[in-house]
């Protein structure tokens, strides 16, 4: 299998404007996501999963350490990277249309071979029909479909998730891990999906890396190794709760320490 | 635009088939109150409560309007104080509008610009005009001056406050897509300080109609403004009421636009929060 993603020691240190001290964000965090393969990062609140993400986005730059992708170097966002971002991140003066062919738009592609690609990726998350709608018009489901079309349509080499079903309520979430499970079956694409949500992190991906509390060290790396495809049903496997049970554990161990601190 | 799925605020409110609508409602009462009012002034009039040399009456004005529109006699005040308007206000609008783009973007282009705008909204523009006057003769340039330097003002501190208040989420997505300088500058500033651009604009329509008026009143040869000087001089007052009244459909036909235009940009927003 080749080798998609590398992240080589990366690190972020940054003044804190408060202590005037350095805060460590990230420490020496290597991992490497193969080709078409999907990971997720899941780790304590405050643990730099999503400024990690950013850094492989090329929006922060790292301190320490390098990202590959395909190989070369990632210093500044690209077209070969493209971020599904947490809710409301839809411009809400744009239609459905209007946010999808965005990035496009940024690239320099012709407008109309952007609307006949973003038709394309539309009706693929299901919002056939909508595209003149405004986001205030969409439910939050619909929204982070739109976001996924946006995403998509550039046909990145690597797709960036960015927690994109936190905001929604468990019952669409569950649909919704469900459905992008068989987009991302059907698109091929490699993913790299930032979660706080550990049931989340199982149910889709083939390998659930661990972050530790601040700074954000890779603590361990779990493979999932539940058949696919998938359905919601194996939610309630004995497998899929051992899987829980000890991802659970590894995050209980790092909030351990500062529940202690706190209290 | 069909159904809205969220936004409660405007749905859900039960109408009984007898009451009339909301906006009949106001329209009602708006007209009934401008009748209303029209008629009591001419009635104190005909009574001879008040001579018609001081509050003149709707009757005279109409009368006034009748013969200047009649004769045609108006049309070169009108013509030389809408010139007067549109060239001092587009030019403010295009000056204004990127300059406000700016110095939101750019801090040091704030710094340095800052206390000169903050400074020239603090004194009143008219205050300019024997400069202007002194500068630019009294013909229409001194009053383009004098419009252009009423209206710039308001346009770029509201399009400045716009930008100060995007929201960096968006900036950030535009970033991660690869947008240039450029592109967030047209796609992400711009559709977001709509609301702010508009309120500047209609505020500066008030400024330019004022630069119109205070200027042609100050020194002028033509234009709506020296025909009120004049009528006022002679004691005319139905026709200095004649001309309040042009300047008055002038601010109102200006705001309907600016309100039409500001509806087409804004379609994005929710309705029904606003009454």
């Amino acid at each position: 299998m080749t080798i998609k993603l590398e992240a080589h020691r990366i690190g972020l240190e940054y003044g804190d404007p408060e202590s005037d001290g350095r805060l460590v964000a990230l420490n020496d965090v290597s991992l490497s996501i193969h080709e078409n393969e999907f990971v997720s990062i899941v780790g304590p609140s405050g643990c730099g999963k999503t400024t990690f993400l950013s850094i492989v986005d090329g929006l922060i730059r790292a301190t320490a350490g390098q990202i590959l992708l395909g190989g070369t170097p990632v210093s500044e966002p690209g077209p070969d990277r493209a971020v599904v971002f947490q809710d409301s991140s839809l411009l809400p003066w744009r239609t459905v249309l209007g946010n999808v062919v965005f990035g496009l738009e940024c690239i320099g592609v012709r407008p109309s071979e952007a609307r006949e690609r973003a038709a394309h990726y539309i009706e693929m998350v299901g919002l056939r029909g909508f595209e003149n709608r405004y986001s205030y018009q969409l439910s939050g489901g619909m929204q982070q479909r739109v976001n996924l079309a946006r995403a998509l349509v550039m046909d990145p080499q690597i797709l960036l998730m960015d927690e994109p079903f936190a905001a929604l309520d468990a019952q669409t979430r569950e649909l919704m891990q469900e459905e992008l499970l068989n987009i991302w079956q059907a698109s091929g694409k490699t993913v790299l999906f930032i979660t706080h949500q550990i049931d989340e992190a199982i149910f889709l991906s083939d390998r659930v890396i661990v972050f530790s509390a601040r700074p954000g060290r890779v603590k361990e790396s779990v493979d999932i190794e539940l058949d696919r495809p998938r359905s919601l049903k194996l939610k309630r496997d004995p497998r899929f709760h051992a899987y829980e049970d000890r991802i659970w554990s590894l995050i209980q161990e790092e909030e351990k320490p500062r529940a202690k601190a706190a209290g | 635009m069909s159904a809205p799925m969220s936004m409660g605020l405007s749905k859900a409110r039960p109408m009984p088939s007898v009451r009339l609508s909301e906006r009949a409602q106001r329209q009602l009462v708006g007209a009934g109150t401008v009748v209303a009012l029209l008629l009591l002034w001419e009635g104190v009039v005909a009574s001879g409560l008040v001579d018609p040399l001081y509050i003149s009456s709707p009757s005279r004005i109409l009368r006034v309007a009748i013969d200047q529109f009649g004769s045609g006699a108006i049309w070169p005040d009108i013509r030389v104080s809408s010139i007067e308007f549109l060239v001092g206000y587009v030019a403010a609008i295009l000056v204004g509008i990127p300059l406000g783009l700016m110095i939101g973007w750019s801090r040091r282009l704030n710094y340095l610009l800052g206390p000169f705008i903050d400074i020239l909204n603090a004194v009143p523009r008219v205050t300019f005009l024997p400069l202007l006057i002194l500068w630019f003769g009294i013909g229409m340039n001194s009053k383009f001056a004098v419009v252009f330097m009423g209206a710039v003002i308001p346009i770029v501190i509201a399009t400045h406050a716009g930008v100060r208040a995007n929201e960096a989420r968006f900036i950030r997505v535009a970033r991660s897509f690869s947008a240039s300088e450029w592109k967030i500058m047209t796609a992400i500033i711009l559709p977001g300080t709509v609301p702010f651009l508009f309120a500047g604009l209609k505020y500066g329509a008030g400024r330019a109609l004022l630069g119109v008026v205070v200027g042609e009143i100050y020194a002028s040869t033509a234009g709506v403004g020296h025909m009120i000087v004049e009528a006022g001089n002679l004691f005319d007052t139905d026709t200095v009421f004649f001309g309040v009244l042009l300047f008055m459909a002038a601010g109102v036909a200006v705001t309907t636009i600016l309100n039409r235009i500001e509806r087409h940009f804004d379609a994005w927003r929710p309705r029904g929060l606003a009454q």
